[in-house]
């Protein structure tokens, strides 16, 4: 989030999509509910389904699914068109006045640049002009036909009504009412926030369909107030400290980018991941980059790290250039026969990845399995699993008990950033011990092995620090936080020259804030966001809990850490005019006083943008110190552009000859088929939780309260098709696709519509992906058995949420 | 809590259903979720049962300009001042707190059902392998310790909420008067007042199970408050008794099917 739960109550105006925030997110729908009572906020869902949260919006729009970014490239076309567009925000703050670069193009669905062969595009074209100082050209008029707000112009004025209508199927009228409603918040004096979640990450467009929320947010003025942003909920598995930590293949902790194999040395790897901004007045944060990265690298390797070794750079694991790694890449490999072990860590990926058929195929083709977890699920059982002969599976399986998050101490994020220190609250039962404490010792008897026996490039192993152990040898998670944090590792004296002062630090104090990393290794830092989670005394921020709120919005800086530097609201110096003034004074989230901010921790100390010499923007994370409606970060082009899903019930994509994303992965085994278009199944499909399982439902279906409440796989069927098909509510259908079925109950509902889609009729349907054939007994399979490997083409995240099957009974 | 008249107020148009109220029942009434099947519907177990006090009642209904609505009620005993179960009880199983909701003593339970029948909200429910009769005790345990009932603890959104009988029904009042449209209060007016009252989004004729117009059946009232006194003097007031009984509920039968069922389950 760019925002914070609490702050949702800030808003007036909610559009909740890609989001069934009531059913996963119900503590944090209090705050959606204060914000309609306390400021008659209009509450919005806009989602395939009529779900409980829907229940208690003002209204619900129903659309296809994996349409979403026509629905969005409509509402920017209506903003734009209806002039509701906040001019001084838009042109202060954004790069809408940037001329693009000549070269770029975009041509019935693609842009320039693009290599059909390796479905990649080469962005060198998607660039904005600079002067001869280097600074970027901009035209404040904004009538330049090749500014980027001229740009955005052209290409969403093809969403016309009529279009984006008979693409998502929404009327009209639902598109007008949401585009007015959500547009009004375009002034100072109002604020709109989206609320998203798997909703529009399960897509093959996910990553675009956030992006066009963002340049929304932009063009509305929306991003760094209160009460507004673009606002992922992210899920109770932790998932935001799992991500600040580097679950995902392509990062390092804080979001620093995994090396490759060209960029052979700290050098190379160092300048192509600093960007440089020639504009005095950008603050371009991440031309820090270096010091945040060497002070990573003293965090892995200490004292084995000195700047003639390169500080440990070269025993980083390197990707292959252009190659990726995601979940799908996996078990691609896997069922290729090339991977031959694996750790399956508090995940069942028998149950929860995509085309699960595929995947229990490719977990026969290993030669071990190690689980860690606090039950047994599908994924170490698929040796005797449905159709499986164990008789035949070659795969030595060993699952360790783990003890669950209330068994353990340590930091939990939440999507809001805050990172807040909870202690055990329960003995573990049995052998279970925190899956902390397995990694020591696993990585203990590895490290002594290498020592011993030695083996293949055993520099990395046997060079990492690894002493996060207390006086028993147990898993210290305070010692690790620390190292999270980061240490002085010499004397060190910080100098402000602006402030003329000078602290000096000992070795062996806590880095205070990542301001003080250095670049000559003398600081560590396992993960420069968490850098002042303590103070250099070692007070743990994470553990505080103080219920003041100064500003009365809900900010609570003395509660928990939120990263960066307990910053609650993210870009808040956009909240101000150019002179420091808030654009709202009945939400003053910060202002201008004197010499110095006053109110949430700025962004940066720097005076506001007004004053040329020492002012600054306020993205100060963007390398231009803008917000991005032009933004080439994205695989698939600068602007985002509706595409079909990878299987959809259309032949064509009714915007351009490019029915698919065109930079999108296409997997090719024979257990990768797909059905587009096809009439053996005809209606659109989306999976998704119910409130009482928990993802896979591993471990909520061994908890006879929640399973009495949804004991099994249920697919909801609208009641137009299920009079069609001749299915009563109750009825036991199979629902299939062209990859795999499940039988399942059918509950017929008023909740799922018809669409009308290019004139014709099209029905979607929906079922949780909560179940798993383990447990209960003679319950029902994984809905994963039906869902494509595909993903996002920046993210790889599944398509979970389109995709087309038929229903027929049993 | 202070010994005072106690009621809680489920305001329907701030419950997301999420159910954490159901099971949070469960959990501080110690009371096991048994085996259900899917029947079509997120409501599960069907209807209350023995081991089930609460229960999210959910109803799709269309409004006339045919939008879809999903209608969320949490379903319980109303804890009536005018209490049929009451008046019924032959043991004193049943009986009014101080805080002037119902509770119930299960070791002087009999399992003679009469409140079963008597409840104009259908709310107390057999358990056959006990041989007694189960409802929600509002938490007796817990308020008298100073502590909200489970359900209003665990409500995340507000929905439920508990204090001083006046202050809750001038707190519904002024809910409505916010909400507008059909939303009204219900439980105040009838059986002498409920202790626990709805804000209802809509009519209650729109929610399933939920009487327009409860009242306490004729034939309690009649026997109860009328014949009952008169009996007591007479000499052959048992009999009588026993006669009207038979005249009303007809013959004792063995345990009736459908009672013992725990309905969505086997």
């Amino acid at each position: 989030m760019t925002n914070h739960y609490i702050d949702l109550k800030n808003s007036d105006c909610i559009l909740i999509m890609g989001s069934n925030a009531a059913e996963h997110h119900p503590i944090a729908f209090k705050w959606i509910l204060r914000a309609k009572e306390q400021n008659g906020a209009t509450l919005i869902h806009v989602d395939p389904r009529y779900t409980r949260t829907s229940a208690r919006c003002d209204f619900h729009v129903p659309l296809r699914s994996g349409t979403d970014i026509a629905f969005l490239g409509g509402m920017i076309n209506y903003i734009i068109a209806n002039n509701k567009w906040f001019k001084d925000y838009v042109l202060n703050y954004t790069n809408a006045s940037f001329i693009v670069g000549q070269d770029y193009f975009f041509k019935d669905g693609l842009f320039s640049g693009y290599d059909a062969k390796t479905r990649k595009y080469d962005k060198a074209t998607w660039v904005l002009e600079k002067e001869g100082n280097g600074i970027p050209k901009r035209d404040m008029s904004l009538q330049n036909p090749r500014c980027v707000f001229q740009m955005l112009k052209e290409h969403y004025s093809r969403y016309t009504l009529e279009k984006v209508s008979s693409i998502t199927g929404v009327s009209k009228e639902d598109l007008v009412k949401v585009y007015a409603a959500y547009s009004a918040t375009g002034v100072p004096d109002k604020a709109g926030t989206e609320c998203y979640a798997l909703g529009w990450t399960h897509h093959t467009t996910g990553s675009q369909i956030i992006r066009t929320m963002s340049i929304i947010q932009l063009l509305l003025g929306n991003m760094g107030i209160a009460g507004g942003g673009v606002n992922a909920l992210r899920g109770e598995p932790n998932v935001q400290g799992s991500t600040d930590h580097a679950i995902l293949y392509n990062i390092l902790p804080g979001y620093l980018k995994m090396p490759t194999g060209s960029l052979d040395t700290l050098e190379k790897y160092l300048h192509k991941c600093t960007p440089e901004s020639k504009d005095p007045q950008s603050a371009n944060y991440y031309q820090n980059y270096p010091k945040f990265f060497v002070s990573f690298l003293m965090s892995m390797f200490h004292d084995k790290a000195t700047k003639e070794n390169e500080f440990g750079y070269s025993w980083l694991p390197k990707m292959d250039d252009g190659a990726a790694y995601s979940l799908m890449h996996l078990f691609d490999k896997m069922y290729e026969g090339k991977i031959k072990g694996l750790f399956a860590v508090g995940t069942d990926p028998a149950v929860s990845s995509p085309n699960a058929g595929k995947v229990r195929k490719a977990l026969e083709k290993l030669d071990w399995m190690v689980g860690e977890n606090i039950f047994n699920n599908e994924t170490y059982a698929f040796w005797k699993g449905p159709g499986v002969d164990p008789q035949k599976v070659k795969t030595e399986v060993f699952l360790l008990p783990a003890s669950a998050s209330m068994e353990k101490e340590g930091s939990q994020s939440n999507s809001g950033r805050w990172v807040q220190w909870k202690y055990k609250a329960a003995e573990a039962p049995g052998d279970a011990i925190p899956v902390g404490e397995l990694t020591i010792k696993i990585m203990a008897e590895i490290k002594a092995l290498y020592a011993k026996e030695g083996g293949v490039c055993p520099e990395p192993i046997l060079n990492l620090k690894w002493d996060y152990t207390d006086y028993k040898g147990r898993f210290d998670s305070l010692k690790v936080a620390k190292q999270i944090n980061g240490y002085f590792l010499e004397d060190t004296v910080i100098e402000d020259k602006d402030k003329k002062t000078k602290t000096e630090f000992k070795k062996g104090q806590l880095v205070p804030t990542f301001g003080n990393l250095q670049l000559d290794g003398s600081t560590s830092s396992g993960n420069w966001v968490m850098a002042g989670s303590f103070t250099a005394e070692g007070e743990n921020k994470m553990a505080k809990r103080g219920k003041e709120d100064s500003t009365g919005l809900g900010l609570y800086p003395n509660w928990s850490y939120a990263w960066p530097v307990n910053r609650r609201i993210i870009y808040n110096r956009a909240s101000c005019d150019v002179n420091g003034n808030p654009y709202n004074p009945k939400r003053k989230l910060l202002a201008w006083v004197g010499d110095k901010w006053v109110g949430d921790v700025p962004d940066g100390p720097w005076p506001p943008q007004a004053n040329k010499e020492k002012g600054k923007y306020p993205f100060i994370m963007k390398q231009d110190g803008l917000g991005a409606l032009f933004g080439p970060g994205m695989v698939e082009g600068p602007f985002p552009e509706h595409y079909e899903p990878l299987e959809g019930p259309l032949a064509q994509n009714p915007m351009s000859s490019q029915r698919i994303n065109p930079a999108i992965k296409i997997f090719n085994s024979e257990l990768d088929k797909v059905a587009n278009a096809d009439e053996k199944f005809p209606y659109v499909c989306t999976t998704y939780s119910c409130t009482e399982h928990w993802c896979s439902g591993a471990y909520t279906r061994w908890q006879m309260w929640l399973l009495e409440m949804q004991p099994e796989l249920y697919v909801e069927i609208g009641e137009v098709l299920a009079k069609e098909r001749g299915i009563k509510n109750a009825e036991k259908v199979k629902v299939s696709s062209v990859r795999g079925e499940v039988e399942c109950v059918a509950m017929v509902t008023k909740r799922f519509r018809p669409f009308t889609v290019e004139g014709k009729t099209v029905h979607q349907v929906g079922l949780p992906f909560n179940y798993g054939w383990l447990f209960p007994e003679g319950g029902s399979d994984s809905t994963n058995l039906l869902t494509p490997t595909v993903g996002d083409a920046n993210t790889f995240c599944p398509e979970y949420k389109a995709f087309m099957v038929n229903v027929s009974k049993l | 809590m202070k010994k005072m008249e106690l009621v809680k107020l489920i305001d329907t148009t701030r419950c997301t259903a999420c159910r954490g109220c159901q099971v949070a029942c469960k959990q501080w009434n110690e009371l096991p979720g048994l085996k259900t099947k899917n029947w079509g519907s997120y409501q599960n177990p069907p209807d209350l049962q023995w081991n089930t006090w609460t229960l999210i009642r959910f109803n799709e209904v269309a409004d006339k300009d045919n939008r879809v609505k999903w209608l969320f009620r949490k379903d319980g005993c109303m804890h009536c001042t005018d209490a049929a179960c009451v008046k019924v009880c032959p043991s004193g199983a049943l009986y009014h707190t101080e805080y002037g909701t119902v509770g119930i003593h299960h070791e002087r339970c009999i399992g003679c059902k009469e409140c079963m029948a008597a409840c104009p909200f259908e709310i107390p429910k057999y358990d056959r392998d006990t041989d007694k009769v189960y409802k929600c005790d509002l938490c007796y345990s817990r308020i008298k310790d100073d502590q909200q009932p489970a359900c209003v603890k665990s409500c995340p959104t507000g929905a439920l909420s508990i204090g001083a009988k006046d202050a809750m029904i001038k707190k519904a009042y002024d809910r409505v008067k916010k909400l507008g449209g059909d939303a009204n209060v219900y439980g105040d007016q009838f059986v002498d007042g409920t202790h626990v009252i709805y804000v209802l989004q809509e009519k209650p004729e729109m929610y399933d199970h939920l009487p327009k117009h409860p009242r306490v059946p004729f034939s309690v009232v009649a026997w109860k408050d009328f014949l009952k006194p008169i009996s007591l003097l007479a000499a052959g007031g048992v009999l009588a008794g026993s006669f009207l009984h038979y005249i009303i509920h007809g013959p004792k039968t063995p345990d009736d099917i459908q009672e013992n069922k725990t309905q969505g389950g086997e």
